[in-house]
C-alpha cells in the first residue's frame, strides 16, 4: 500500500476502535478517553495557530476557560441549561474574547507575541480569580449537565458517561474535518504562506492582519468548544482553566505529537495524558512520594522532548519510515 | 487619602517597582543579548527567596545568606547555560518557551521536595529593622528604603558595566553580531554564559532582599515572572532603560490600584479589579506603541 492509503487506513481503524470503546472499555477508560478527545480538540485548535500560521500563543487556555465559565454562569443552580443555546453562546463568547484580545496581540510578533498572549490570558485569570463573578479563586460547580431536549425529544443524555463520550467523539471528528477543509481551502494556503513569509504574502496583496485575526478567532472558538465540553465532563470550573499551566500543557501536546499536522496534536494529547497518569502512579521511594511530585518528571520529560524530539512523535515515525525504506532519513 | 498615607504608598510603589526592575532587567538582558526567552527566570526569584530563608536560618544572619546565595545562583546559572540553554540559541522561540516551561515545573517541584509547601517569614536584619517617622502617627520601615537604595545602586552599576567597561563592550558587540565577535577571537560562549548567570543572579538577589517584606511562598516566582513580562513589553525588549521606566510605572499603578477607591455608579472598579490594572496599562501601551516605549521600531 502507498503511505497515504496506509495512513488513511490507520486513521479509520483508530476511529472504529474509538467508536467501539464504550462496548468493551471500563467506565474509567471511557472517561479517560473523553478527556483525551476534549484535549485533542483543544490541541488541534492551538496547532492552527502554532503549526499552521506560525503564531506562538502562550495564552490559549484563556479561551478554553471563558467558555467553561459561560456554561457555569448560564446554568441555574440545580437545573440544567439548554445544550442548544448554551453551547453556541459559550463558543461565541470565546470567539469574541479571541477577537478582542487578537486585535491587540496581533499588533506584535515574535517574542512579544508570546509574552503578550500570556499576559492577556493572565488578565482574564485575575478577572475570575479576584472578583466574585463566579466563585472567585474557588471556582464554581455545574451541578447539572446541559439538557439536549429538542421539543420534548431527547436524542441523548449527557449525564450518561457513554453518551457524553460519543458526543465528544462526534465533535472531535467534526472539528477534525472542519480544520481539514479550512486548511485545504485558499484560506488555509494563505495562512501557511503567512507562516513561511508574511512580507511576501502582504506584497501579493493579502491583508495578512485580517487573515491572522480570523485564524486567532477560529482557534479561540474551537478552544472554547473544548472548554465547554471539559466543564460538562468535570461539572466544575475554576480559574486554573484559564491559567498558564494549561496553556503550557496544551502547547506541549502540540509539540509532542508533531506540529503542523492535525493528527499530531491529537496524538500528543493522548500521549501527554497517559504519561501524566504514569508519572502520578510512581511509587514512594525512601521518604519521597514520587507520584505526588510527578510534575518533577513531567518537567524533565518536556525538557527531553524539546532537546531530542523537536518534531514530535509523528516526526519520529516519519524518520523510522524513511530509514526502513532506505531513504537518507 | 491623606498626605501621610499617600507618601507611604508612593514609597511602597517605588520600592516594588525597583524590585521588579531588578528581576525584569535580567530577563530583558538575556532576551536582548542572547535572543533567548527564559520562562524559568521567575523561578530564580523564588529560589533566591527560599535560599535567603534557609541559609539565614543556617548562618544566623541574612547578609551571609545573601552572599552565599548569590554565589550559588551564579554557579547554578552557569551550569544551566552549559547543560541546556546553549542548545537553544539556534532554536525557534517556541522551543525556548517549552524547555524553560519544563524547567519551571522542575524547579517548583524541587522546591516542594527540598523545602516543602509552607509559607515562611524571614526576619529583617537588626541594623535595618527601625522605622523612620513620617508624620505624628505614621512611620516607614528603613528596610524598604534600603531595598530601593540597593536596587538603584545596582541599576547604576549595570549601566556603567554595560556602557563604560570593556566587558560591557563585548556584551554589546555579542548582541549585535555574534559571529563577527567570535571571529575577532573573543570567546562569545563565555560571554553568554556570564550574561545568563548574572541575569539569573539578579532575579535571585531580588528574591533574597524581598524575602523579609514579602514572605516566602510557593508560586511566588511565577507571579513575578508574568508581571516582568508586562514590564518588558511596556519598556521594549532588550532596553534596560525601558525596563526601569516600565517597572516604576507598574510598581506605582499596582500599588495605588490596591488602595484607591474608584466606582462608576454602583459598579466598584477599584480596588476590586486591582489585579487587572497592570494588564490594562499594557493593553494601552500596545495600542499606542506595539514595540514598547523604548523599543526599536521594526
Amino acid at each position: 500500500m502507498e503511505p497515504r492509503q496506509l495512513a488513511a487506513a490507520a486513521m479509520l481503524a483508530t476511529l472504529a476502535a474509538l467508536a467501539a470503546l464504550p462496548f468493551f472499555g471500563e467506565k474509567f477508560t471511557v472517561q479517560l478517553f473523553t478527556k483525551i478527545l476534549i484535549m485533542a480538540i483543544f490541541a488541534m485548535s492551538l496547532d492552527l495557530l502554532i503549526g499552521f500560521t506560525g503564531l506562538v500563543s502562550f495564552g490559549h487556555a484563556a479561551f478554553f476557560g471563558v467558555a467553561g465559565y459561560i456554561l457555569a454562569l448560564l446554568t441555574p443552580q440545580y437545573e440544567a441549561a439548554n445544550l442548544w443555546t448554551s453551547l453556541p453562546i459559550a463558543v461565541a463568547g470565546s470567539a469574541l474574547a479571541a477577537l478582542a484580545i487578537g486585535l491587540l496581540v496581533l499588533r506584535t510578533a515574535g517574542l512579544y507575541f508570546i509574552m503578550v498572549t500570556l499576559a492577556f490570558a493572565q488578565m482574564l485569570f485575575f478577572l475570575f480569580h479576584d472578583t466574585k463573578i463566579a466563585g472567585g479563586a474557588d471556582g464554581i460547580y455545574v451541578y447539572v449537565r446541559p439538557a439536549a431536549e429538542i421539543l420534548g425529544w431527547k436524542p441523548f443524555d449527557l449525564e450518561n458517561f457513554v453518551h457524553l463520550y460519543l458526543v465528544v467523539l462526534a465533535l472531535f471528528v467534526l472539528v477534525f474535518l472542519l480544520l481539514r477543509v479550512v486548511l485545504a481551502s485558499l484560506f488555509g494556503r494563505v495562512i501557511e504562506g503567512i507562516r513561511v513569509n508574511e512580507h511576501r504574502m502582504r506584497s501579493l496583496g493579502y491583508p495578512t492582519f485580517r487573515y491572522k485575526l480570523a485564524c486567532f478567532v477560529l482557534a479561540g472558538a474551537l478552544a472554547g468548544l473544548a472548554g465547554y465540553l471539559s466543564a460538562i465532563q468535570f461539572g466544575f470550573v475554576n480559574p486554573d482553566m484559564l491559567g498558564w499551566h494549561l496553556s503550557g500543557e496544551v502547547m506541549m501536546m502540540v509539540i509532542l505529537g508533531g506540529m503542523g499536522t492535525l493528527i499530531g496534536p491529537a496524538l500528543g494529547a493522548a500521549a501527554m495524558m497517559l504519561v501524566e497518569i504514569a508519572f502520578q502512579a510512581l511509587p514512594t521511594v525512601g521518604s519521597i512520594d514520587l507520584g505526588k511530585h510527578w510534575q518533577l518528571f513531567m518537567g524533565s520529560f518536556i525538557v527531553l522532548v524539546v532537546l531530542f524530539l523537536p518534531h514530535g512523535l509523528l516526526g519520529l515515525l516519519a524518520r523510522v519510515g524513511a530509514v526502513r525504506e532506505g531513504g537518507d532519513g | 487619602m491623606d498626605f501621610g498615607t499617600f507618601l507611604i504608598q508612593l514609597l511602597n510603589g517605588i520600592q516594588y517597582g525597583l524590585l521588579l526592575f531588578l528581576v525584569a532587567s535580567g530577563l530583558t538582558l538575556v532576551f536582548g543579548i542572547m535572543g533567548v526567552i527564559n520562562l524559568a527566570h521567575g523561578s530564580f526569584y523564588m529560589i533566591g527567596a527560599y535560599l535567603a530563608w534557609s541559609l539565614s536560618a543556617y548562618f544566623g544572619n541574612l547578609w551571609a545568606a545573601i552572599a552565599s546565595g548569590v554565589v550559588l545562583t551564579v554557579l547554578l546559572g552557569m551550569f544551566l547555560e552549559w547543560l541546556l540553554i546553549k542548545k537553544l540559541y539556534a532554536r525557534d522561540h517556541l522551543y525556548q518557551v517549552l524547555l524553560t516551561y519544563g524547567l519551571i515545573l522542575v524547579f517548583e517541584e524541587m522546591r516542594s521536595v527540598i523545602w516543602g509547601d509552607d509559607v515562611h517569614g524571614v526576619q529583617t536584619p537588626g541594623v535595618l529593622s527601625a522605622s523612620l517617622p513620617l508624620t505624628d502617627t505614621l512611620s516607614y520601615p528603613v528596610y524598604r528604603l534600603w531595598i530601593s537604595a540597593v536596587c538603584l545602586a545596582l541599576a547604576v552599576g549595570m549601566y556603567v558595566l554595560i556602557q563604560h567597561t570593556r566587558i560591557g563592550m563585548m556584551i554589546r558587540a555579542g548582541a549585535t553580531n555574534r559571529d563577527m565577535v567570535q571571529s575577532l577571537g573573543l570567546n562569545i560562549q563565555l560571554v553568554y554564559r556570564v550574561v545568563f548567570a548574572l541575569g539569573i543572579a539578579l532575579a535571585a538577589f531580588a528574591g533574597m532582599i524581598a524575602a523579609p517584606v514579602s514572605s516566602v511562598f510557593p508560586g511566588m516566582g511565577n507571579q513575578v515572572l508574568i508581571i516582568c513580562f508586562v514590564v518588558v513589553v511596556i519598556g521594549g525588549i532588550g532596553s534596560v532603560k525601558g525596563a526601569m521606566v516600565a517597572a516604576l510605572l507598574i510598581g506605582l499603578v499596582d500599588t495605588f490600584g490596591k488602595v484607591v477607591e474608584l466606582q462608576i455608579g454602583e459598579i466598584k472598579l477599584l480596588p476590586e479589579l486591582a489585579g487587572m490594572t497592570v494588564y490594562l496599562l499594557m493593553a494601552a501601551v500596545l495600542l499606542w506603541r506595539p514595540e514598547g516605549i523604548f523599543g526599536r521600531r521594526t
